[in-house]
């Protein structure tokens, strides 16, 4: 055993991931973060101090053991650290590249402290590019039951809840409405940020556990959520659709042409091949002076496939200023690098037609941060009389995302006041046997949430299915005892089954 | 689910043309006014079709199809039967609310008298008194007329140039219809925007219910990309999701119309460089084919844009 690490001994400077250079990027869909190599990984792994509290793991939404995968990298059991990143994460590549680190587990390193986070996130990429590479797949063994659990959306929150139920031995079936599996991964996230081939890959390992995917499948309307428990014989079912329905800014000019939502210049782009047009049958012209107005992590990435795909200025407009953009601060800084102007303060006001029904140019109004509103961030007012015109063709939303109305129209499943699923702490919607997660639930969050709530949900159906876990079941907990029932999980609610030996 | 094979083939006429995709469980859950999106293959666009039938017994949907554009016209040539789509996917949209009026006007223009057929079947079976005005350009364009006899209580067919029944435009056949009867509770229009319009504006001042199924750009049909946006009175509502079907009265034509046009210069790309292969394919075979796709395809051939009053993608 090494000598004990302190903040002093290890090295003081985050190891740097090598990135395709701006100019060059700005010029293609290949991935623009290039990954640790096996020398970075092993430099990176030394900066973690092993220290005994583990923020990281409390700050992951999945609660992944990240000092366990860790040492294994610094002990170049790289396999190990696979084993121990899938235990609870089944897909490390996506993880790795998507979550927002800096507010989760790098958000509260310890090293973070005094010098720069570990780079957890690229870690963690670092191995599960790694298995991908290495065709690394941990099937567990699986003993089928008799369940039959069906998942209506094959993002995200679909893709972990699938997996964990599958694990658990369930006939799992993931349905579709695309055709092609993956949801917000697929037609939303670009290739340069998540490469098709990392989706494909990990889609398929959950087949190699014996999920089923249906695509071409729209839940609700070829089938209902009340058919799959009833005629169709599924025990249980996870809804995970996604918040879909795109906001628009309810200003003069919305309808024109040249005004879309980045779902739609997305999923015409990422999903259906636009880029790739006349080859591919998706048309999508892109302007020469691109507006996105937004500053999340979609807004980001419109702005990216929009230099991508030859505009020759693309603006970002957003009502507040930068320390409020809701993006991860490496899509920012990217974004910077490849030449989007920022127009921080900026709140479209309309949107100015050519006459002949196509965007002209966009009029906005120069903002202010007034008192911290209800989100805790100072809320923007406008500065009267600042109102300025400016010439744009293309002008893409990236304001945010309404609940979709299609689960709500075809079921009996209870909506809160938003139309979002209504589910309590388990993720239990009003229906018995139905569960949901993600987005449809609480609205545009992250990947990594969706996928955590896709867990919860699986967690909450297995208790529901009387499935033992015996994660759950011999839950240490803080060891009085409180909230078991003879070291029985009083979560697990359905006790019929226990069998005395 | 299904693998969306092509079972029944036929042609109304060299642009107009009918497909019976089986797909069973779909049969069994279509409702008149539901559309569906298909894609011809890997490379193929989503295209939005509503359906103009669909037969739970066989378990099949029908497509009626006017070849417009490239992946129409690419379609005629390749669903034969035995064949098979990429993808079908459906049905989607709110289904039409068949009403308890006990007179309906269904009207339908062009390719629209297809998807307007299983809404007059609908009201036939809830006991209305359905009076159909079905209108095509010309003789050679009029299908399905026997289809519309078996259901409907009267039938008004019109041709712009009076090939077949009576001559005008389906307008006129409204007008017709309105004058015979002045206790119509209820019409129902489909087919291209324009002639959606004139037919709200025909109804509105008898203040009749007017339903029409608007036909917008769509990219998901599931309420995901907002392309099919549409104003409805002071709404901006979905098609896919919140429609197809909404109240003529309301429905800000003009402005579908416009945004109809939004890839028009894309689409033509795409045609042209597909009819320049086809002519190509004919001529050298498929080597040559192959070179030209790889490479951009020179535009040669200057196509005329369809046929305003049949362009109707959808219905």
């Amino acid at each position: 055993m090494a000598k004990k690490k302190t903040i002093r001994t290890i090295p003081q400077e985050r190891t740097p991931m090598r990135e395709q250079d701006p100019q060059l990027r700005a010029k293609n869909f290949e991935e623009v973060a290039c990954g640790y190599g096996l020398e970075d990984a092993l430099r990176e792994s030394e900066r973690c101090l092993m220290c005994p509290d583990e923020p990281c793991i409390a700050g992951c939404p999945v609660g992944i053991n990240i000092p366990g995968f860790i040492q294994k990298i610094g002990e170049k059991n790289f396999r190990g650290a696979y084993d121990i990143l899938t235990d609870t994460n089944l897909l490390p590549s996506i993880c790795g590249r998507v979550c927002p680190q800096e507010n989760q587990c790098e958000g509260v390193c310890t090293v973070g402290e005094s010098l720069e986070a570990v780079a957890i996130g690229r870690l963690e990429r670092f191995v599960g590019d790694a298995a991908i590479k290495e065709g690394w797949v941990n099937i567990p063994y699986i003993e089928p039951n008799r369940f039959k659990v069906g998942i209506v959306g094959s993002g995200p929150a679909g893709m972990a809840c699938a997996a964990d139920m599958a694990k658990a031995g369930c006939d799992v079936t993931v349905y579709e409405a695309f055709h092609q599996p993956g949801g917000v991964l697929r037609y939303g996230i670009p290739d340069f940020r998540l490469p098709n081939a990392v989706i494909d890959a990990e889609i398929d390992n959950l087949k190699k556990f014996g999920v089923k995917f249906e695509c071409n499948t729209l839940v609700g309307r070829l089938f209902t959520i009340e058919q799959m428990i009833g005629e169709m014989g599924f025990h249980a079912v996870f809804v995970g659709v996604g918040a879909g329905y795109p906001t628009m800014l309810k200003i003069p000019g919305d309808s024109l042409n040249g005004v879309l939502s980045a779902n739609e210049l997305l999923t015409r782009c990422n999903l259906m091949r636009a880029r790739d047009f006349p080859d591919f049958d998706t048309p999508l012209p892109i302007g020469k002076r691109v507006a996105v107005v937004g500053a999340g992590n979609t807004a980001m990435d419109a702005m990216r496939v929009s230099i991508r795909l030859g505009a020759e200025k693309v603006y970002c407009i957003y009502r507040r200023s930068r320390t409020e953009a809701p993006a991860r601060a490496e899509e920012v800084h990217h974004a910077e690098q490849e030449g989007v102007e920022f127009h921080w303060l900026t709140n479209p006001v309309s949107v100015l037609d050519d006459g002949k029904g196509s965007v002209r140019g966009m009029r906005c109004v120069r903002m202010e941060l007034g008192e911290p509103d209800d989100s805790g961030r100072r809320r923007p007012v406008p500065v009267a009389g600042s109102e300025f015109d400016f010439e744009t063709d293309l002008i893409v939303y990236a304001i945010g995302t309404n609940a979709n109305p299609v689960m709500g129209q075809t079921s009996k499943l209870k909506l809160n006041q938003w139309g979002y699923i209504g589910a309590d702490e388990n993720l239990a919607t009003s229906v018995a046997g139905v569960f949901a997660g993600g987005d449809i639930v609480t609205g545009a969050a992250t990947v990594i949430e969706a996928m955590g709530a896709g867990r919860k949900a699986a967690r909450s159906m297995k208790a529901y299915l009387g499935i033992r876990d015996p994660a759950l079941t011999y839950i240490s907990g803080d060891g009085t005892g409180a909230g078991t029932l003879f070291g029985i999980d009083t979560r697990e609610r359905n006790f019929a089954r226990v069998r005395i030996a | 689910m299904s693998n969306f094979e092509i079972v029944t083939r036929e042609d109304f006429s060299d642009v107009t043309y009918l497909l019976e995709v089986r797909h069973p469980l779909m049969a069994k859950a279509a409702r008149p006014g539901q559309f569906v999106i298909v894609m011809l293959n890997e490379q193929g666009e989503r295209i939005p079709l509503t359906i103009a039938d669909f037969d739970r017994n066989k378990g099949t949907i029908t497509l009626v199809i006017q070849a417009v554009g490239k992946t129409t016209k690419q379609m005629q040539q390749e669903c034969q039967v035995g064949t098979a789509l990429y993808g079908m996917v459906g049905p989607m949209g709110v289904p039409s609310p068949i009403s308890r009026a006990k007179k309906v006007l269904c009207v339908g223009g062009g390719l629209g008298v297809a998807p307007i057929f299983p809404q007059a079947r609908g009201f036939k079976e809830s006991g209305a008194y359905v009076i159909a005005v079905l209108g095509f350009r010309t003789k050679d364009l009029v299908f399905w007329e026997d289809k519309f006899k078996a259901c409907c209580d009267e039938l008004i067919l019109c041709t712009n140039d009076g090939s077949a029944g009576m001559k005008g435009m389906i307008t006129d056949g409204i007008k017709v219809a309105l004058a015979g009867h002045s206790n119509i509770e209820e019409v129902v229009a489909i087919g291209p925007p324009v002639m959606m319009k004139a037919c709200a504006e025909a109804t509105r001042a008898r203040k009749i219910k007017t339903m029409v199924s608007v036909n917008p750009i769509m990219v998901d049909g599931t309420g995901m990309c907002g392309g099919c946006r549409v104003k409805v009175g002071d709404q901006v509502k979905f098609a896919c999701v919140d429609g197809p079907d909404f109240d003529g009265h309301l429905v800000d034509f003009d402005d579908l119309m416009m945004r109809l046009q939004r890839f028009t210069k894309d689409e033509k790309t795409a045609h042209e460089r597909w009819s320049e292969s086809c002519r190509l394919t004919k001529q050298v075979g498929l080597s040559a084919l192959d070179a030209l796709t790889r490479g951009r395809a020179p535009q040669r051939e200057l196509l005329e844009l369809p046929d305003p009053f049949e362009d109707a993608p959808g219905g």
